[in-house]
């Protein structure tokens, strides 16, 4: 099929699939299967799309067009590529486990649940193939509003607070400054096409370039960098599969992979290594990677824990786009694919913990090794794949990130690496240990119980499986990301 | 110092203007606001009338003899505003009516406390007398 | 002459003449249906005006065949099709709507009045922007309030009388300000034509005269415009009136008084006058932003879920103000551009609420308590109306927003642009509240039962919303008529 076809096709199969989760609500098992019918073919989709595609050449989908000169468009590129393959892969692995979590824990409105997931997932495949900056600010909006009733899923109290934090931070800055950033840049340059090298002319100065691009990334509130961080331990509130897939992948990548594009496609790698505002950047995203680290230190809950331990790895990539130089944004796109099979893996172990064993404190996972093994070793791969041990996925990323760093001499960045390196360790590992080789408990409201159920365990497994691959099969993300950075 | 005798419509359209504009804010009673707009309304209507005089002018209708004739486009115009005003005092009146069939006043300072009190135990729904509700 | 060339009288008699139709039947359901078929028919030949502009140009029409200065003429150029357009739209869907909303609202006696006084509001309305002549704008325009006066009166809260009181000694002033201000350039020129005004105007707009009409005018028509801090009537009037009356006054009354002052300020006076030699360009910026904060932050505690919208249109205005302050192209095409766009948002989300208060009889916060699942289709409405307000995309007021934010940066204001920004962050807080209340609170224990609404206001209701994303997304029509236009304001410049 053309490429134009399936290009128009990849946001609408999720959309379709949500009106037929609408109209399957009568009967959850074909409703669900919808859901996974639905990512399969949207992976295909995508998969068919970076084999054919000829990057000297890319389609183009014009959808619409609000402005004159300004288009809704879709237009492929390698990083947006490569974020719809992670993202359209772990759909149908996400809707699997979530099939086991949500009739496990019981929960309502469940149509409403997946009908939700399957609008994010069409934003989030819109916002991967955006052409320009307008395109991937709407989707990004249409994001930011398809997963609040994600998040307030719970409807209580709590959930309806969790909801005004999420959303204000997100729109907040969306609104605030990315909006004033974008519209800024439409007036100077007279375009918002993502183009190699950048779109601003010499004739900009260095000075307007660097208010924008703090504007800009401090715009892009998803990418969690401090003081906008706080709406992602507060999504937590959400179901589990809402934390996996979408904090650990939809909308947490949508927003670096924001931060990516605009400073490859909209400033050029080079001009961001001439800005002053870049330096700061670096020393706020280095900030954010450690600060972010030694909090989850302290965080008895464990999906808080995994929460912060997101945002620090986000601004890995933040880190890696503002290096200025290539190996920072191979590192990072790098990272994007890299991070969300190890974090995926490791919130499906929380979820699966809480709904099996009814625990959501690290402080109770004492010997829970024992009773539920393949969910642990699935946590103990994630969690190594986090620190950056090969032969796990984590550490292609961050041999690649390390490597720019030292290039451009940021020492902070080195520093911030190394000390977040030895953190992440100390914060995982002694979950690994306590799991298998402390004794139960008893005493903390003990409930005798096995391993997880099987669609849980099932998607766990094959996340954390993926996580070893991609070490040993680095091809398609790694040639995708040197072509994103070279191209 | 000459100009002022001159410009005596003007300063008399200015008085009644005022006059008319103060009696609407000070007075509490929403006749008397009727009546300071009637007075603001006028005055507006002498000065159109008074600008279209020609020293020297006739009544306009056509007559031998007559060569200065004072304008009568803004009589009509007048004519149409005195309309508008009538209109404008009917529908306030009307208006004053209802109000004093639903409050029992036609004080502003009264009906505002009688609102007040209805805020802290709020009535029923439809408390208008003599309504019929379908 | 054919049917054609009398289209810029017909838009205005159609609903004039149906007026004492609805009086002589006096049955509610046939006035109803004469009210119908008359905002229809409006509505079908201000389509049939559009299309002729567009293709041949200002269409002008001659009352009684005499000629323009001493005659009245009627000018149907671009800006004045396209708010015709927008009025006699509104108009339609609003009958749609009314035949329930009013049914319930209004005692039955009194219904086939209330029709021929809303068709005389419509006349007046679509008559103030279709005149060429200055006094038979300010005629048009006592039609259209007293009509107004008296509709909002007809609410079920006493507190609509003295709501309608109220607008009526402070639109009256107004209109009088109006008044005087037409006299002295009356004065002046020595005519009434607006277009005549246009080319006398210049060589004696140095005397005190002009300058004194320029300000009552000024201030006359920012009193009807609620521009801040004249605004004080609106509050009341919109949340005691009927709710199809303060759906109907929201999308148009003000925005038929934005009209009046483009067309008086920037082609009777002239952009270089106007925007130039009198500071109006500050004063609208100051008033606007001032409009846009306070009411904003006034409509965030607001109760009454009327009255919080009632601000927020205050707010709105205050947008248009500060385009047309902006004194680009740009700028004012913004504000005619949010015109179109406001009607959709406010039209779409005051119909929802009175299709609200048809089920409950009430619009408190507290009466939206579970309503999300009771009434899904018309709280969906609402929260896409909401969106809209708050400008996210793909809805009709990012468009605003973009073009708005686009115009100040041009001027290089980017403070201006960061309010403009937190304007919108502020109707997040309030929309958002809204939402809460009906997708989060749990339905009280002793609450009735309630039904989604009618068919028939769901209908109007859903047009809207999905006009508030068609016009979002294909912006050719809204967008490209509102830059035309503006660029004739801004280019010919008197």
């Amino acid at each position: 099929m053309s490429a134009e076809l399936l290009l128009a096709l990849i946001p609408l199969v999720p959309i379709l699939a949500g009106f037929g989760i609408i109209a399957a609500r009568a009967r959850p098992n074909l409703r669900e299967g919808v859901s996974i019918a639905a990512g399969v073919i949207l992976f295909l989709l995508v998969a068919t799309l970076a084999t054919t595609i000829d990057w000297a050449a890319p389609p183009t989908l014009v959808l619409a067009e609000p402005f004159p000169g300004l288009s809704l468009s879709l237009t492929p590129e390698p990083l947006g590529v490569l974020f719809a393959l992670v993202a359209s892969l772990l759909w149908p692995i996400t809707t699997l486990y979530a099939v086991g979590y949500m009739r496990a824990h019981h929960e309502q409105n469940q149509t409403r649940f997946y009908t939700a997931f399957a609008i994010s997932i069409a934003a989030t495949m819109c916002i991967a193939l955006a052409g320009n900056m307008l395109t991937l600010f709407v989707f990004y909006e249409v994001l930011s509003v398809a997963t609040y009733p994600l998040v307030t899923h719970a409807g209580t109290e709590k959930a309806k607070r969790a909801g005004r934090v999420y959303l204000g931070l997100l729109m907040g800055t969306s609104i605030g400054f990315l909006l004033l950033a974008m519209i800024w840049t439409w007036s100077i340059t007279g375009t918002l096409d993502f183009t190699p090298g950048g779109i601003f002319g010499d004739e900009v100065s260095n000075g307007v370039l660097g208010i924008l691009l703090l504007l800009y990334v401090f715009g892009t509130g998803k990418a969690a960098l401090m003081p906008f961080h706080r709406w992602l331990p507060a999504a937590m509130v959400a179901p589990t599969p809402v934390s996996a897939l979408l904090h650990a992948v939809a909308v947490v990548k949508a927003g670096v992979f924001t931060v990516l594009k605009v400073s490859v496609y909209i400033f050029g790698i080079d001009r961001v290594g001439q800005l002053a505002a870049a330096d700061w950047l670096v020393v706020i995203a280095a900030l954010t990677i450690v600060l972010a680290s030694a909090i989850a230190l302290q965080k008895d809950n464990f999906k808080a824990r995994l929460a912060y331990s997101t945002v620090s790895q986000l601004s890995y990539i933040t880190l890696g786009a503002m290096l200025g130089i290539a190996a920072g944004a191979i590192g990072g796109g790098l990272h994007i694919a890299m991070h969300a099979f190890g974090k995926i893996t490791l919130f499906f172990c929380a979820g699966a913990v809480l709904v099996t064993a009814h625990k959501s404190k690290i402080s109770e996972l004492n010997g829970i090794g024992r009773r539920m093994p393949w969910t642990m070793g699935a946590f103990a791969i994630g969690a190594l794949s986090m620190i950056g041990a090969p032969p796990l996925a984590g550490f292609i990323s961050k041999w690649y990130l390390f490597g720019g760093a030292l290039q451009t001499e940021q020492w902070i960045a080195v520093g911030a690496i190394v000390i977040s390196t030895l953190l992440n360790a100390a914060y995982f590992m002694p979950i690994v240990y306590a799991a298998f080789f402390r004794e139960e408990d008893p005493g903390h409201g003990h409930v005798e119980h096995g391993e997880a159920p099987l669609p849980i365990v099932l998607a766990l497994v094959t996340t954390a499986l993926f996580t070893i691959l991609v070490f040993f099969f680095p091809g398609v993300p790694l040639t995708l990301v040197q072509q994103m950075a070279g191209g | 110092m000459i100009e002022i005798p001159g410009l005596f419509n003007y300063w008399v359209v200015v008085f009644l203007m005022m006059a008319g504009f103060y009696v609407v804010i000070s007075q509490g009673n929403l006749v008397k606001k009727l009546v300071g707009l009637g007075l603001f309304q006028a005055s507006v209507f002498i000065l159109y009338i008074t600008m279209g005089n020609l020293s020297g002018g006739q009544a306009p209708i056509v007559t031998e003899g007559v060569f200065v004739y004072s304008n009568p486009l803004p009589h009509v115009l007048i004519l149409t505003a005195i309309v508008v005003g009538v209109a404008t005092t009917a529908v306030g009146l009307a208006l004053v009516v209802r109000i004093h069939e639903a409050y029992g006043t036609v004080e502003e300072d009264e009906i505002h406390s009688l609102d007040m009190a209805d805020e802290e135990t709020p009535r029923e729904e439809d408390n208008r007398p003599g309504e019929s509700r379908e | 002459m054919t049917l054609l060339d009398h289209l810029p009288v017909l838009v205005v008699l159609i609903p004039l003449m149906t007026a004492p139709l609805c009086v002589l039947v006096d049955r509610p359901r046939a006035s109803w249906i004469m009210a119908l078929a008359a905002a229809w028919l409006s509505f079908a030949s201000a389509i049939a005006l559009a299309l002729t502009v567009a293709t041949s140009g200002t269409l002008t029409y001659q009352l009684g065949g005499w000629p323009p200065p001493w005659g009245i003429e009627y000018r149907i150029d671009t800006l004045a099709s396209y708010v015709v357009l927008i009025v006699t739209a509104m108009a339609a869907l609003v009958m749609l709507f009314a035949k329930e909303s009013v049914a319930r609202e209004i005692p039955e006696r009194r219904i086939a009045r209330f029709y021929a006084t809303l068709m005389l509001a419509f006349a007046g309305l679509v008559g103030i922007v279709a005149t060429g002549d200055a006094f038979n704008v300010f005629v048009f325009l006592e039609i259209s309030s007293l009509a107004s006066y008296a509709l909002i009166s007809m609410g079920r809260d006493r507190r609509a009388l003295n709501a309608a009181f109220q607008y009526l000694v402070m639109g009256t002033i107004g209109a009088t300000f109006i008044l005087i201000g037409i006299g002295f350039l009356y004065m002046m020129t020595g005519t009434l034509n607006m277009l005549d005004l246009a080319a006398r105007l210049p060589e004696v707009s140095d005397s005190r005269t002009v300058r004194a009409g320029f300000a009552f005018l000024t201030v006359g028509i920012g009193l009807k415009l609620a521009m801040f801090p004249l605004h004080l009537w609106l509050p009341n009037a919109y949340a005691y009136a009927p709710s199809a009356v303060t759906a109907f006054l929201a999308a148009t009354a003000t925005k038929v008084a934005v009209y009046v002052m483009l067309r008086f300020m920037l082609e009777v006076f002239g952009a270089d006058f106007s925007l130039g030699a009198m500071p109006l360009d500050l004063i609208l910026m100051g008033l606007g932003l001032i409009g846009i904060i306070m009411a904003s932050l006034v409509a965030v505690f607001q109760d009454d879920i009327k009255r919080m919208l009632a601000y927020s249109s205050v707010a709105q205005i205050g947008y248009m103000l500060l385009g047309i302050g902006l004194a680009s192209a740009t700028g004012v095409g913004a504000a005619i551009l949010h015109i179109f766009n406001h009607a959709l948002m406010k039209g779409a989300l005051f119909l929802a609420l009175g299709a609200v208060a048809y089920r409950i009889g009430a619009v408190t916060l507290g009466d939206f308590a579970g309503l999300g699942k009771r009434m899904p289709w018309t709280m969906a409405a609402i929260a896409i109306g909401g969106l809209s307000l708050i400008g996210v995309p793909p809805t009709v007021g990012f468009v605003s927003k973009w073009y708005l934010v686009l115009a100040t940066l041009e001027q290089g204001l980017w403070p201006i642009a960061v309010l403009i920004l937190i304007g919108s962050l502020l109707a997040l807080v309030y929309i958002w509240r809204l939402i809460e209340a009906a997708y989060f609170g749990a339905v009280a224990a002793d609450a009735p039962e309630v039904r989604e609404a009618p068919a028939s206001m769901l209908i109007p209701i859903w047009i809207l919303v999905a006009a508030n994303i068609y016009f979002g997304i294909n912006t050719d029509i809204s967008v490209g008529a509102a830059m035309q236009a503006a660029t004739m304001l801004m280019g010919d410049g008197g």
